[in-house]
């Protein structure tokens, strides 16, 4: 395979020009495209949800700023919007994607994933089904919200055939990195690498594999179904030609709730690396987080139907589904002990990913207690579709994802580019988005538990202030990413030159060249002991 | 055990990079192969389900249906798929043998199977288009003279589970057309026939799920 170019000495410089960028098959420039373009969908994502939080600033009744989005449906279609690319294009592929695709052969010793040409094909398939829904925005804007329920999505004009369309590509791209995934974990390890001693950040990307390879194609034919719906009125979930609307909820959130942990099991993982690595300490319980991870992959199979509470279902199903889902509570917390117990006796250093993962471990216990609160059957039944559920997801998944993945760039940020970013301004962004994520989400439990119905575009003047609060939330957030967004680009310009393991990690990525060689190692690595070998 | 591969001379052309023996490669490859091939189970497995529940719901309905479809054809067409299957099966073991020529032969009679496959599945859908048994809210009751209000339901399915099975055929029939020009083209050898046999399990998936789907549609009821 040898090419005539002029070789560099790391993946970047490895070949020059764009087209050898689209036409790579390394695993590490891959995970840089992702990271570019799951970066400019955050973006865009943000921009929406700013809007929305414009909009709730006031009750329309107001003579101010309560009008910012011109009526429900311009209000509707920018919340559709925000959930679809948030949830679509940033969540689920962000970690698996951008570090996962970096780290996972770095991590076990690997030249590439297993097969290098179908982890590009991916990318392709992201951007092919990223650009159909953004096309849709020029034509009818959808507007049926992310889980496009029937039958509204069937009655509605809008490109919700397209958008679905466009979700199934994207579907098809998660699959593929999946399956990369599982075979580069089975075939491709270093000699003496066994499985129990794989970075834990693997163990979660595994466990997210799995769950990517069985819970996809369920959503990829429910979301093919809803468009032959659209075109043919097939009747699968028409009430009118004797199908069943509810039908379609119970598959989609077959897929869909498994998705919620395709989003937070890699978030766990770089938990897991943080907290042993700053804390200078092996950490607590390794096989009980790893197997953790396939326990909240299994047990998340069996939980759809906590969204179904309120849908008719009977009563024992609700039951069932009720207990079940307090089960995924147990392996969750196995992990968050484990952390705590890890920095027992540590000597706890607090750099900005260490920061950011606390922020994680603060964020998602907030998140995980909700989340028992709405399994809750009765709970459920008063909170079910109110901003208490919104509140509840965004400490899961933002709280959750988003913070693990800024962790995750920091810490890794030095491997990945060999520079060293500004300390003080990462810090600055973690308290900016900290304080500021409470100050957005932490209200809108309240404005749930008031009452305030989720959706709705325009609210009585008792939720007013909370939302106020709510609001000026959302400016702190903006302030700490913008501050996230100059640390990466400072220390891209100007970043001192990293050394290979500045932060004394002992797992395989840090043995190699920062940034490392196309090959990933000089010399192929053999491996001696567990992962985490601090004392 | 790695490092003397080089020596042997087997990291060839068709062992990639990251590889370090053929076995490694082809394990590997095998493994994907299968992975992908249990998400196309999962995939067409929901929409069994929801054929078992609205079955379940509706059985005079279904019933009225099934009647409704030619079981000749279907049976015919059952017939062809799984000689396909056969054949695709012998020109594996070929290519592992070096019997390039054969293996020719027996990858152009699949694809043709395929070919006769969809010329029947071809005039079964302008019959039905023919009677106007439409699928969903196209079928007209009235006009048909269906006894069961939704029988548009039942076509919904068939149409759905047979086209989305149709599209895997031509699928398919372009993979091992692909596999049949490598193999012209020498690629494949004893040595090295991983594509041959990843497609080869494809096309069995898409015959597999054409066995389940015949009786459901053609025969229940």
């Amino acid at each position: 395979m040898a090419k005539t170019t002029a070789h560099g000495d790391n993946y970047i410089n490895f070949e020059k020009g764009i087209w050898s960028w689209l036409t790579t098959v390394d695993h590490k420039r891959i995970g840089l495209m992702y990271f570019i373009t799951v970066m400019f969908f955050f973006l865009v994502g943000g921009i929406m949800a700013l809007l929305l939080r414009l909009e709730l600033f006031a009750p329309n009744a107001a003579p101010n700023v309560g009008q910012i989005l011109a009526n429900g449906d311009v209000y509707n279609q920018v919340m559709t919007y925000h959930g679809a690319i948030m949830v679509f294009m940033v969540i689920v592929p962000g970690i698996p994607a951008i570090l996962g695709n970096f780290f996972l052969p770095l991590q076990i010793g690997a030249k590439d994933v297993a097969f290098p040409r179908i982890n590009l094909l991916s990318w392709y398939c992201f951007m092919a089904g990223a650009a159909l829904a953004i096309a849709t925005f020029f034509t009818t804007k959808i507007d049926t919200g992310w889980t496009f329920y029937t039958p509204y999505s069937i009655r509605t004009g809008t490109a919700t055939a397209m958008m679905v369309l466009a979700a199934f590509i994207m579907g098809m791209s998660s699959i593929l990195t999946g399956l990369n995934f599982i075979v580069t974990v089975h075939k491709l390890r270093a000699p003496g690498m066994t499985m129990h001693r794989m970075p834990l950040f693997i163990w979660s990307l595994y466990a997210t594999a799995i769950l990517q390879m069985l819970a996809t194609p369920v959503l990829g034919i429910t979301l093919l179904l809803l468009a032959v719906e659209r075109f043919l009125g097939i009747g699968i979930f028409d009430p009118k030609l004797g199908g069943d609307p509810v039908l379609f909820q119970h598959f989609f959130w077959f897929y869909s709730h498994p998705a919620v942990y395709i989003m937070v099991i890699p978030a766990m993982g770089i938990i897991s690396e943080l907290i042993t690595t700053f804390s200078k300490k092996v950490i607590f319980g390794y096989t009980a987080i790893a197997y953790s991870s396939l326990g909240i992959a299994a047990v998340s199979f069996f939980v759809w139907g906590h969204h179904m509470f309120v849908s008719g279902q009977s009563e024992t199903t609700g039951i069932i589904f009720s207990f079940l889902t307090m089960l995924v509570g147990v392996p969750t917390a196995i992990k968050m002990f484990n952390w705590v117990a890890t920095f027992y006796k540590g000597s706890v250093s607090f750099q900005s990913p260490m920061l950011y993962a606390l922020g994680f471990m603060f964020l998602f216990a907030i998140g995980g207690v909700t989340g028992i609160m709405l399994a809750t059957l009765p709970i459920d039944v008063h909170f079910h579709d109110t901003y208490f559920v919104v509140a509840h997801f965004h400490y899961v998944m933002v709280g959750g994802t988003l913070m693990a993945l800024m962790g995750g760039y920091f810490y890794w940020f030095p491997k990945m580019f060999g520079k060293m970013y500004n300390e003080t301004t990462a810090r600055i962004s973690f308290v900016f988005i900290f304080i500021g994520f409470n100050v957005t989400f932490f209200p809108q439990f309240v404005l749930g538990a008031m009452g305030m119905p989720r959706r709705y575009f325009d609210y009585i003047p008792a939720y007013e202030n909370l939302n106020k609060i709510s609001t000026v939330g959302s400016w702190l957030i903006l302030i700490g990413f913008l501050f996230g967004l100059y640390t990466i680009v400072q220390g891209l310009l100007k970043g001192e030159k990293a050394p290979m393991n500045p932060w004394g990690s002992k797992t395989l990525e840090w043995q190699t060249a920062s940034p490392p060689p196309h090959d990933n190692f000089s010399v192929e690595p053999v491996v001696t002991a567990g992962p985490y070998e601090y004392r | 055990m790695s490092t003397d591969n080089t020596a042997h001379g087997a990291h060839t052309a068709h062992v990639a990079h990251h590889f370090k023996t053929a076995e490694q490669q082809y394990s590997s490859g095998k493994e994907g192969i299968w992975l992908f091939m249990l998400t196309e189970i999962l995939m067409f497995g929901a929409i069994f389900v929801g054929y078992a529940l609205y079955h379940n719901e509706y059985p005079a309905m279904f019933a009225e249906g099934a009647k409704s479809l030619d079981w000749k054809m279907g049976f015919v067409n059952t017939l062809v798929l799984i000689f396909s299957s056969f054949t695709m099966a012998i020109s594996i073991s070929f290519i592992q043998k070096n019997q390039q020529k054969k293996a020719v032969l027996a990858l152009a009679t699949t694809v043709l199977c395929g070919a006769i496959f969809m010329v029947i599945k071809y005039f079964e859908y302008q019959h039905k288009f023919h009677l106007g048994l439409f699928p969903g809210k196209f079928l007209d009751v009235a006009k048909v003279g269906a006894e069961h209000a939704n029988l548009g339901l039942y076509f919904g399915f068939y149409y759905v589970m047979t086209g989305l099975h149709g599209i895997h055929v031509l699928l398919g029939m372009g993979l091992i057309t692909w596999c049949l020009i490598r193999t012209i083209r020498g690629d494949f050898h004893s040595q090295y026939w991983i594509v041959v046999e990843g497609v080869g399990l494809f096309w069995h998936i898409v015959d597999l799920i054409w066995i389940f789907l015949f009786p459901l549609l053609y025969l229940v009821g």
